[in-house]
């Protein structure tokens, strides 16, 4: 029987890769042939979504963009054992956008089976948690630690330093809380993590539990995600009965559980005192900190919090040794980041590298330049409240320290990119009133500067008294940036500022007489 | 005549619904979001009716439930339509087209973002990204997604709708 595998992921469902396992399905039928379909996970070459492989002598051989009209055609040209065709890619693996990358997190991306316990485990699923197993927490926090890890969610904060944290705190009860509301437009790694191979972060997040001393988990995902909420259920269903979660984990003293908790559409829960609020039953409103939620997070206990990304690091990490992950990366950047590529562009997709690959190889080398034809003209990077960057500076490092000097931020490694006909006026409206929609309310600077923003970019935009506006929107950015408790006031200035600085003719104003930068 | 108050019914009046749901989830108040998630699957929206019903169900005040369903946008207090197209705002899909196609639809359908169409039939919402971002602009369509959406495709995208509806 030939296998042939459509990915189940959300995009190339929103691409009609179901209404394609249906016909093929049909096809075969009508034809006597015997083929197993296998909804794999997806590759992250997002552009050849849906994406179709068969197995050969040679590998996987992968057919793109095959719609329900091509799928006839494809039986005529004998896909199902590599036959010829426009949509053909050849091998999978040598395609150059995957085969240049640096997988470690991605690593089954495309191969298995999201929901085969079987599958994960003969990829090597697991093997951490094994290890973990015969561990003493402290030495599951120092391995950790050495690898350098750091979280991905954006902020970048030692991981083991967190653990280390959680795991000294003496409490009754302590908390593993994963941040899965990835809310930043331009990035979906967690998502396809979460559709694609769940049971790693549920390895991850064991692991987690183990060297914390907590025995219960939340994962906090956002309900515009609706297919990696069913996975992840399905798949802790599945790890539950293999008794790779819950009580006795492989017959040991160990227990941890999990539990998945749904957004409800408001971005600031990505923040990780308002996602605790919302875990909690109650309104997204942001916490003052301190106390850190490490000491005194969920229900007020003990509670390490990472993004999706930063615990599917860890099983690796525990299975081939910290030095293994240190061994990718530069500076204080240690390991592989699954870089997003989104936006307008030919190849856009998952690009997982080692810190220190440049702006410039992601965005041309693997995706190909803007697909309309017009130039390059902005880069907005690491989500809503990242910078925007000008066709000048693509050659940056991509790496949190070379970001952070250049006063942009790496974010969540979401990547959006615009053409020339963008208008940054309009999008540092945006910005603004992104932050005016999506604030929790709760302190001042965020709640009201947001809305005053608007207004002040809409008066230089109109030509108002522009000198003393430009003035005011500097002060504004200042007074959120300094006033404001959380990232969502804190850091709307940046994806503004840059704008106004990097693209003043924009809003009125002589493009090149720009503004100092302080 | 008056307008018929907005407030919450305080009258203490039964919803059985809602009962079921919170005791489905062991009356946790933790579980507070599931709970709205879960009664508005089943009914289409969170009736305001069932408030004060799920606040006495889970011991919290009437305040804070109500605080909950109007902080995420989410909830909806009041029916929304047949169809629910809820299509991406932010950066990557604007890159791509986005409030093109936003604008095609507010002309097919003849709503704003926000808005149901006058015969309750279809309604238009924002959302801030669904992770589709390679292939934008991108909607979910009764939680059906759909990528690529060109202005050009809008109008057979609403023809279609209308159809199934009719």
């Amino acid at each position: 029987m030939q296998k042939v595998y459509i990915p189940r992921d959300m995009l190339a469902k929103a691409l009609g890769a179901d209404e394609v396992a249906v016909a093929i399905a049909e096809e075969a039928k009508a034809r006597n042939i015997s083929v197993q379909i296998i909804r794999n996970s997806s590759r992250g070459l997002a552009w050849l979504e849906p994406f179709v492989e068969v197995d050969s002598a040679k590998g996987r051989l992968g057919y793109g963009g095959v719609k329900v009209a091509d799928v006839k055609v494809l039986f005529d040209a004998k896909f199902l054992e590599g036959g010829a065709h426009k949509l053909a890619t050849g091998p999978v693996e040598e395609i150059p956008f995957l085969k240049n990358q640096e997988r470690l997190t991605f690593a089954r991306a495309g191969i298995t089976d999201p929901v085969s316990l079987a599958d994960y485990m003969a990829h090597g699923g697991y093997a951490g948690l094994k290890k973990a197993l015969g561990m003493a927490s402290a030495d599951i926090v120092k391995e950790v630690t050495e690898s350098g890890l750091r979280g991905r969610g954006g902020a970048g904060f030692p991981t083991g330093i967190k653990w280390k944290t959680v795991h000294d705190a003496k409490a009754d009860q302590k908390y593993v809380c994963c941040n899965a509301d990835e809310g930043d437009s331009g990035t979906f790694a967690d998502r396809m993590v979460m559709e694609g191979d769940p049971f790693m972060l549920i390895e991850g997040m064991t692991i987690a539990g183990l060297a914390a001393g907590a025995t219960k988990g939340y994962i906090y995902c956002r309900s515009e995600y609706p297919f990696a909420i069913d996975t992840l259920k399905e798949a802790i269903a599945i790890a539950t009965a293999a008794k790779w979660l819950g009580a006795n984990i492989q017959g040991t003293e160990k227990s941890f559980t999990l539990e998945v908790r749904r957004g409800a559409g408001a971005y600031i829960c990505g923040e990780e005192t308002a996602m605790l609020e919302s875990i909690e039953g109650k309104r997204g409103v942001v916490r003052a900190k301190p106390p850190i939620p490490a000491l005194n997070g969920l229900f007020n206990q003990p509670t390490i919090i990472n993004n999706v990304l930063s615990f599917c690091a860890v099983p690796l990490i525990l299975a081939k040794g910290a030095k293994a992950y240190a061994d990718y990366g530069m500076g204080r950047s240690r390991g592989t980041m699954p870089f997003q590529l989104g936006g307008n562009l030919k190849q856009g997709g998952i690009v997982e590298k080692a810190f220190g690959v440049t702006l410039r190889e992601l965005i041309e080398d693997f995706g190909g330049g803007p697909y309309m034809g017009k130039p390059l003209r902005a880069v907005q990077v690491g989500g809503p409240l990242g910078a925007y960057l000008s066709a000048e500076e693509l050659d940056i490092k991509m790496d949190y320290e070379t970001m952070a000097a250049a006063g942009a931020m790496l974010g969540h490694g979401g990547i959006v990119v615009f053409d020339a006909s963008v208008d940054m006026a309009k999008q540092a409206r945006f910005a603004m009133e992104f932050c005016a929609i999506e604030s929790c309310g709760k302190c001042t600077p965020c709640r009201i500067g947001s809305t005053r923003g608007v207004e002040v970019i809409d008066r230089i935009v109109a030509g108002e008294n522009r000198a003393a506006n430009a003035t005011v929107l500097e002060d504004l950015c200042a007074t959120m940036t300094d006033g404001s408790l959380c990232a969502m006031g804190g850091l709307t200035p940046m994806p503004v500022m840059s704008a106004f600085r990097k693209f003043p003719e924009d809003f009125g104003l002589p493009a090149n007489k720009k503004l100092a930068a302080e | 005549m008056a307008k018929k108050s907005t407030l919450i019914d305080f009258t203490g009046k039964p919803f059985p619904a809602a009962e079921a749901i919170c005791a489905a989830h062991g009356n946790r108040p933790d579980a507070l979001l599931e709970i709205l998630h879960d009664l508005q699957e089943k009914l289409g929206h969170v009736p305001e009716t069932s408030l004060p019903v799920i606040a006495k169900a889970l011991n919290l005040s009437r305040a804070e439930v109500y605080g909950v369903a109007t902080f995420y946008h989410d909830f909806h207090l009041k029916p929304q339509g047949k169809h629910v197209i809820k299509i991406c705002r932010a950066e990557a899909c604007q890159s791509a087209g986005g409030f093109a196609v936003i604008a095609a639809l507010e002309k097919a359908l003849g709503v704003k973002l926000g808005e149901t169409s006058a015969d309750g039939k279809i309604t238009l919402e924002a959302t801030y990204c669904l992770g589709l971002c390679p292939m934008g602009p991108a909607a979910l369509i009764d939680g059906k997604p759909k990528a690529a959406i060109k202005a050009k495709h809008v109008d057979a995208l609403v023809k279609e709708l209308v159809k199934e509806l009719a």
